[in-house]
């Protein structure tokens, strides 16, 4: 008979291992159902994690990987943080599309003026609109104690009308002929958010996914609100006792983590994307809880497990050109990654133990 | 065997990981006999009783119950074999009425009206008062255990265990509860008392099993013994009597005044215009039973509940609404009764435990920034000075057992120079060298000069530590009286006296 006994200490070879197990077993499982649709396995997993670095058209996927990367981490940096808190925002979806159109505003109100300080100020805006979202479940919260769940999660389908309405509205592009959209910030240039150095992908969200790991890093570990936040989430009380503030607390969480999706909407929305469009959220908000996850809400791990989910995206776009899968069968695997992780993640509470009936 | 002995223990062992919970237990217990299981938290006794209750099965050694082999392996087989239990914590329904939650535990129960017939005759004919249509929610915590202890009596047990049962009561209640158990054994029932009380146990036993470290180090009558002998014979070694001396009442540190807070959650106590004052190298002893307002009376002072302006005053400034930290800033501490969870971080290393309150007044944290090895320095401190036993300052605090982590929790405060420290139930559940250091530590610092408020259920140590006594009962606070000269009866009638004396009177 096998049992689980349960550890006294959570396991710390098996917190890095389990994210490795999860890994290969999305691997596996994900080649069983290819196999199923009639596809090569191998060749399917080889299409997504192998060729879009080491494959023909890797000078091509490469530089994607950072572009599809630092949205996931900027997002992930800042929901990881409440999730050690307990705060559980499920919304950034909806933070990231109210701070890129935050911040295509300010520039598409600003058009065409020529000044250095229009990119800064959309970056502001874009932080702003985020928080700003995010604050929304955290005042219901401290005030009416609503699930901040729900609330969040409730906000990215409002997010989404908001966005549609503005792209066939408010922000519709004058010289677009009537198409849907606004204006494309890539030939504003003194809004836009351009490759900063040729074929690496990395734009100035590259810079702030990277800074925003070195800062939560920095919060958590050194400075006393992320020990705070790390005791509120597995002893309120006894965060209470040290004066830590329940409500002060949650604000802050919602706060920053719907900031740095705001900001990451809006180098999204003024970079890679290049307009506002009704099509503006694209997902990374919900894949960023999968790599916080992923990460084990570790800044170092975040940066890893963002990089990995942002390849499930490029080799599930190369599997669909070359191999014709299904365009699902990215979130499948995304799904499953979580799904593993999380089954495996008993092994790190938990010791297997095989028992002779006596 | 003698036909008077109801139960028997041979050569009883348990062993978990890493711990030899009994080792070689053997004892009996007769017919009509109060049976004292003595010794220290951690000795082994509530691992016995598992055993005899059936929740847990022995390694080695055999038991024998009226004769019979005993090997129960469940609870509901113990209770058909004749043994029941009454349990230091209540398994009771709070909405459901007396006769429902009796019914609830029950094989095979009687029509309603029979039951309430049942309790009400069982209740009077061991003068256990108790209304079988009142709901559990209204009863106090004496009165629950009147429900769990008619719960065991309608089974006709053979023999009762009592697991620390007077740790709730009053010392009126408990009068009535020993009164019961006399009756009870008169009738023949066999009755195996789990306490560590000791003067309750020369009063009413009339056999005592000693365990230490898991193994029967002694029996006797603890009659023939003095308190202090059994304490000795527990610990296995002379108690260091504590040093109260050198201390004088100085200027007035803290000042309390008419505070009144609401229940802050359901099941709490609202206190009621509560006043105190404490003064410089003063000890105040603040008793009451369990569930009467102790948690919320220590959350209004560590700011966990801040109150209306004006009620809280330290050394002339208003705290009344000033955060925990800002009140440690001002030398106001405490330490709360929950050690895991409340006073510590379970998961958090000792090292991080000092930076739930030492943050600001030890510099642990500066400009919000942590620096780890001030913290760690501290802790190392604070294990040295408090006897702290554990491997070092990164063990996590919920692998130290309750007694070192209570040691290292007031060391914590201690050694922060508070100018008052609020402390509740500073040695439950801590073994009696751990409680003695303790204790000692309180009374070290209050003659340093700071002012000490204990809060405790244990009578016996607010006698021996402070120098006035105030109750708390129903969130109210009684004034002040010196310890000196009171006797347990008028603390008992200070804590308001036995619940449901009145009907016990018809």
């Amino acid at each position: 008979m096998i049992q689980f006994v349960p550890r006294t200490d959570a396991s710390g070879p098996w917190q890095i291992a389990t994210p490795i197990l999860a890994v290969l077993a999305t691997m596996l499982t994900g080649g069983l159902l290819f196999a199923l649709l009639g596809h090569d396995p191998v060749a399917a997993i080889r299409t997504i994690f192998w060729d879009p670095l080491f494959g023909m058209a890797a000078s091509y996927s490469r530089p994607q990987l950072l572009v599809k990367a630092a949205p996931l981490i900027l997002i992930a940096s800042g929901l990881a943080v409440g999730f050690r808190a307990g705060v559980w925002n499920i919304g950034a979806e909806g933070q990231y599309i109210i701070g890129g159109l935050c911040g295509a505003g300010v520039a598409l109100a600003l058009y065409p003026l020529d000044a250095f300080w229009i990119f800064p100020a959309m970056v502001v805006a874009g932080l702003a609109g985020g928080w700003a979202w995010g604050m929304i479940p955290a005042l219901l919260r401290n005030w009416f104690g609503a699930s901040e769940i729900l609330v969040s999660l409730m906000l990215v389908y409002v997010a989404q009308r908001v966005a549609a309405w503005m792209a066939f509205g408010p922000m519709k592009n004058p010289e677009g002929f009537g198409f849907p959209g606004s204006r494309n910030l890539q030939q504003y240039p003194s809004a836009s958010n351009p490759e900063l150095f040729a074929n690496t992908g990395a734009h100035w969200g590259v810079f702030a996914a990277l800074a925003a790991v070195i800062a939560t890093w920095v919060l958590m570990s050194r400075h006393i609100r992320g020990f705070h936040i790390r005791a509120a989430g597995t002893a309120p009380r006894a965060a209470r006792f040290a004066g830590v503030r329940p409500q002060v607390l949650v604000a802050f969480c919602l706060g920053l983590s719907g900031a740095l999706a705001g900001a990451a909407g809006l180098f999204e929305v003024a970079g890679p994307a290049g307009q506002v469009t009704d099509k503006l959220g694209t997902g990374y908000g919900f894949t960023a809880i999968i790599v916080a996850f992923l990460g084990r809400l570790h800044p170092v791990g975040i940066l890893l497990a963002g990089l990995l989910l942002a390849l499930t995206y490029i080799g599930g776009e190369l599997a669909q050109l070359t191999m014709q899968l299904p365009a699902a069968s990215v979130q499948v695997f995304q799904g499953m990654l979580l799904f593993f992780l999380l089954g495996f993640d008993i092994l790190t509470r938990f010791r297997i133990v095989r028992r002779v009936r006596a | 065997m003698d036909s008077a002995t109801v139960f028997r223990a041979d050569g009883i062992g348990k062993s978990y990981p890493g711990v030899r919970a009994n080792d070689d237990v053997s004892f009996e217990v007769a017919r009509g006999e109060i049976h004292a299981l003595l010794g220290e938290n951690g000795a082994g006794k509530s691992t016995l009783v598992k055993m005899i209750y059936g929740l847990v099965r022995p390694d080695d050694g055999r038991m024998t119950l009226l004769d019979r082999p005993h090997e129960p392996s469940d609870p509901r087989a113990a209770r058909a074999a004749g043994v029941a239990m009454v349990f230091q914590h209540f398994s009771l329904f709070d909405a459901l009425s007396v006769a429902e939650n009796i019914a609830l535990g029950m094989e095979n129960p009687p029509p309603r009206r029979e039951l309430a017939d049942r309790i009400t005759k069982v209740s009077h004919e061991f003068g256990l008062p108790l209304n079988p249509a009142r709901r559990v929610v209204t009863l106090s915590a004496g009165e629950r255990q009147r429900v769990e202890i008619i719960r065991c009596l309608l089974q006709n047990p053979r023999l009762l265990i009592m697991d620390e049962p007077t740790s709730v009561l009053t010392p009126q209640e408990a009068e009535l509860l020993f009164a019961t158990l006399r009756k009870l054994a008169a009738q023949g029932t066999a009755i195996l008392y789990i306490s560590h009380k000791l003067e309750e146990i020369r009063a009413h036993c009339d056999c005592a099993t000693i365990l230490r470290h898991g193994r029967v180090v002694d029996s006797c009558n603890p009659r023939d013994h003095s308190a202090s002998q059994l304490a000795a014979m527990m610990v296995g070694g002379e108690m260091r009597p504590i040093d109260r001396s050198g201390r004088h009442a100085g200027e007035t540190l803290l000042d309390l005044r008419d505070l009144s807070l609401p229940a802050p959650t359901a099941e709490g106590v609202a206190l009621k215009s509560v006043s105190l004052s404490i003064r410089a190298g003063e000890i105040l002893g603040i008793g009451g039973v369990a569930g009467n307002g102790q948690e919320e009376l220590l959350a209004a002072l560590s700011g966990e509940m801040p109150s209306a302006p004006g009620t809280l005053t330290v050394e002339g400034a208003d705290l009344s609404q000033a955060s925990p930290a800002a009140r440690r800033r001002a030398g106001l501490l405490a330490a709360p009764e929950d050690r895991l969870g409340h006073a510590a971080v379970p998961d958090f290393s000792l090292t991080e435990n000092t930076l739930l309150t030492a943050g600001d007044r030890k510099s642990l944290v500066r400009r919000g920034l942590i620096d780890h090895n001030a913290a760690r320095d501290f802790a190392q401190a604070v294990i040295a000075a408090f006897d702290v036993r554990t491997p070092g300052p990164g063990t996590a605090a919920k692998a130290l057992s309750g007694g070192n982590l209570q040691k290292f929790v007031i060391g914590r405060e201690v050694m922060q120079d508070p100018r008052v420290l609020v402390v509740n139930q500073p040695t439950w559940g801590v073994d009696a060298g751990a409680a003695a250091a303790v204790r000692q530590s309180l009374l070290d610092l209050a003659r340093s000069g700071a002012g000490v408020i204990v809060i405790s259920q244990d009578l016996d140590e607010i006698l021996e530590l402070s120098d006035r006594f105030c109750a708390l009962n129903e969130g109210r606070l009684s004034d002040p009286v010196p310890t000196e000269g009171l006797t347990l009866e008028r603390i008992g009638l200070m804590l308001g006296g036995a619940h449901g004396m009145e009907e016990a009177r018809i």
